[in-house]
């Protein structure tokens, strides 16, 4: 009797077990539809005006997980982008429609969420948010001759494709770019970089790096790796860049390992600069994260929220009234997306009921003509292997926010 | 004097290894099972004084206590629900039970909490040891973290081998049966061994996430194995043992990772221990027990 009561409990406890993970499942989809019911709704209100169809994008990016802030961020930038757009007439007439899912920074995850959207219908893609899981994606896209166009998936390889394009800085150019911010502006004489060495992001930014430093009036006294399995204690990184009496240390890396680096290099005692990509934005949102660690922490990135422009100023208005945050420059690099998608099928002529090998046939023959002034640049033009071409901007993080430089 | 402070902060990561170390072996001493859910405890544990401290705002001591009460009641029901019915079965099936509820610990945990990264605030306010003016800093969280570690550890020996239930405990650990026709209650025995192992668990998550202060649903997994290889390593089941085994493993990591490669200081460790155990397969200070056949 006793055995059959437990065997019962065990099996409710596996029930429980598997519908917790069902539970997970269920809210990412439910959240999911709300978007989708929201650009519907969007769309039937514009319906009347609207002749076009639509158009639907699609979206993947960590929603949760140890990425989870540029996800969201990106969702959110996207979804002002798509709800701008549609209050002014669409694209070519058309509304749009998006439908955003969530990776967990997981490539297999990713390749999953590129499965269900195309099931949706989805015409172009705006994904995916990181690097690893934006390649493991554009094989498939590739496969499809579908468009995609990432906002932030940096490494080299996610432009691989001759159908993919990027918003953002690639890691070569970031790791170039920051050598040459450090030189130029003298910041330091002796340099170290604290690196993820398992990372693709991570160390193909320190890779150019180091062939930059040669350029440069500063030399690397350092450079210390860590892996994804070994990523709590950098006492040893820290002490050699102690030892080796450097006066600026490099991060390219994500914020969860700075945020850790920053607080082991205090209580050691190391008073240095600190100075990062692109990786570093979010870092002032971890919770309960003491942002007095990251004062006067440096990053390269295509955008500050201060910035005294029209363009940025609305954004962050809108951004902040709808989401309650500042927006960083993932939600920017989103929002910036949607609106080259828009210019290039604008040019290209993109309509409905083209096929998604012809849209991205169309749009990849006009994306080298266009140039786009978005948040994160100027004029940005593209060159035809997806590259764009802006100027850098670099933040500093100022009373626990971040300020221009 | 760089050296010294490798030497330092190996073994303050070290220590944190042996104190997760002696729940495992513990354990594994006692009820002769790997308990690979003892890595989510230490996580829970963590969450739990996280919650008091950070949104409660309740006394950093107070709420180690309360984590280490909810360790003890989560390790005791674990141990009822999952592994007591599992008694007679074999090693493997509770093996694998044990893998399944370090899964469910830490999506329970993902749903509670969410998966974002979580700063743990230092619970250890004293200021840090500063020596030869300044060139080695000790971190408090390092001295407490070694104190700790020791006082439980022999705290746990003086327990085991001069207490009536410590006794049992070892009379359970060498033979269940006649143990059980001595008048022990063998099933109290090992409910009281998870929850000595448990209540450890939270504090090793306290000094765990004070010294590297971020949480997440994963924090305790990784740890979880190193420290499951430190026991090993200083021979599985005895308590002197899984601190010194914790000890090394992390002076060992530290220093390969300061001397040689700090990418192959994993494939290092996993090197000696390989070899430790070619040379003496019952780990360092393992006994060597002759099973009858």
């Amino acid at each position: 009797m006793k055995k059959k009561v437990l065997s019962v409990m065990l099996s409710v406890a596996m029930v429980a077990s598997l519908l917790a993970g069902c539970g997970n499942g269920a809210s990412g989809e439910a959240a999911t539809s709300e978007t989708t019911t929201e650009a519907a709704s969007n769309e039937d209100a514009a319906a009347e005006t609207a002749e076009g169809g639509t158009f639907k994008i699609g979206g993947i990016g960590p929603l949760t997980g140890g990425a989870a802030v540029y996800g969201i961020a990106e969702k959110n930038g996207i979804q002002i982008a798509v709800d701008e757009i549609n209050a002014n007439g669409g694209i070519n007439g058309m509304q749009v429609e998006l439908n955003f899912q969530d990776d967990e920074l997981d490539a297999e995850k990713s390749v999953n969420a590129y499965n269900s959207l195309k099931d949706w219908g989805m015409q172009v893609l705006a994904g995916c948010v990181t690097s690893a899981c934006s390649i493991a994606v554009s094989d498939k896209t590739a496969a499809d001759n579908m468009f995609q166009i990432t906002p932030s998936g940096s490494a080299v390889d996610c432009v691989a494709t001759d159908n993919a394009f990027r918003i953002c800085f690639s890691d070569p150019n970031q790791g170039i770019a920051s050598a040459q911010y450090i030189g130029e502006n003298g910041l330091a004489s002796k340099v170290a970089v604290i690196y993820d060495s398992s990372d693709v992001y991570s160390s193909g930014i320190y890779e150019k790096f180091a062939t930059e430093a040669a350029n440069q009036p500063f030399e690397i006294v350092a450079a210390e790796a860590f892996t994804a399995d070994n990523k709590t204690d950098f006492s040893v990184q820290i002490q050699k860049a102690q030892d080796a009496g450097a006066d600026l240390v490099f991060l390219p890396i994500y914020y969860t390992e700075a945020s850790l680096i920053l607080t082991q290099a205090k209580s050691m005692g190391f008073e240095t600069k600190f100075f990062g990509c692109d990786g570093l934005d979010g870092i002032l949102d971890v919770e309960n994260f003491d942002t007095a660690v990251a004062e006067g922490v440096m990053l390269l990135t295509p955008f500050a929220a201060d910035a005294e422009d029209e363009m940025t100023k609305k954004f962050v208005e809108t951004y902040k009234e709808k989401f309650g945050e500042t927006p960083n420059q993932f939600a920017a690099d989103g929002y910036d997306t949607v609106y080259t998608i828009k210019a290039a099928a604008e040019k290209a002529g993109v309509t409905a009921d083209m096929s998604v090998s012809d849209i991205c046939e169309a749009i990849k023959g006009v994306m080298t003509e266009i140039s786009v002034d978005g948040l994160t640049g100027e004029g940005i033009t593209w060159t035809a292997d997806g590259e764009p071409s802006k100027a850098p901007k670099a933040v500093v993080i100022k009373d626990g926010a971040y300020a221009a430089m | 004097m760089s050296f010294l402070s490798y030497l330092a902060n190996g073994i303050s990561l070290g220590s944190v290894y042996a104190l997760i170390a002696l729940g495992y072996s513990m354990v594994y001493g006692i009820a002769k099972m790997l308990n690979f859910a003892h890595g989510d405890v230490i996580m829970i544990g963590g969450y739990v004084v996280f919650v008091g401290v950070s949104n409660m705002g309740v006394h950093p001591l107070l709420a180690i206590l309360i984590s280490m009460v909810v360790c003890t009641i989560l390790g005791v029901t674990i141990e009822r629900v999952a592994y007591k019915p599992l008694r007679g079965a074999s090693p493997l099936a509770v093996l694998i039970t044990a893998i399944g509820v370090s899964y469910l610990l830490q999506n329970i945990a993902l749903l509670i909490f969410g998966s974002d990264t979580k700063a743990f605030t230092n619970v250890v306010t004293l200021p840090n040891l500063s020596l030869f003016d300044g060139k080695l800093v000790i971190s408090s969280v390092t001295i407490v973290t070694i104190v700790v570690s020791i006082v439980i550890m022999i705290g746990l020996t003086l327990f085991v081998n001069k207490t009536k239930a410590g006794r049992a405990m070892t009379a359970v650990s060498e033979d269940k049966g006649a143990a059980q026709l001595m008048g022990i209650n063998v099933n109290g025995t090992i409910a009281l061994t998870f929850a000595i192992g448990s209540s450890l668990a939270a504090v090793a998550g306290v000094l765990l996430c004070s010294a590297y202060p971020s949480l997440t649903p994963y924090t305790g997994s990784m740890p979880g194995i190193k420290a499951f290889v430190a026991a090993v390593f200083g021979g599985i089941g005895s308590i002197p043992g899984a601190f010194i085994g914790g000890i090394l493993l992390g002076v060992i990591e530290n220093l390969s990772k300061a001397y040689i490669s700090s990418q192959l200081s994993d494939a290092i460790v996993f090197s000696v221990l390989i070899i430790v155990l070619l040379v003496k397969p019952t780990g360092i200070l393992g006994k060597n027990i002759q099973e009858k056949v």
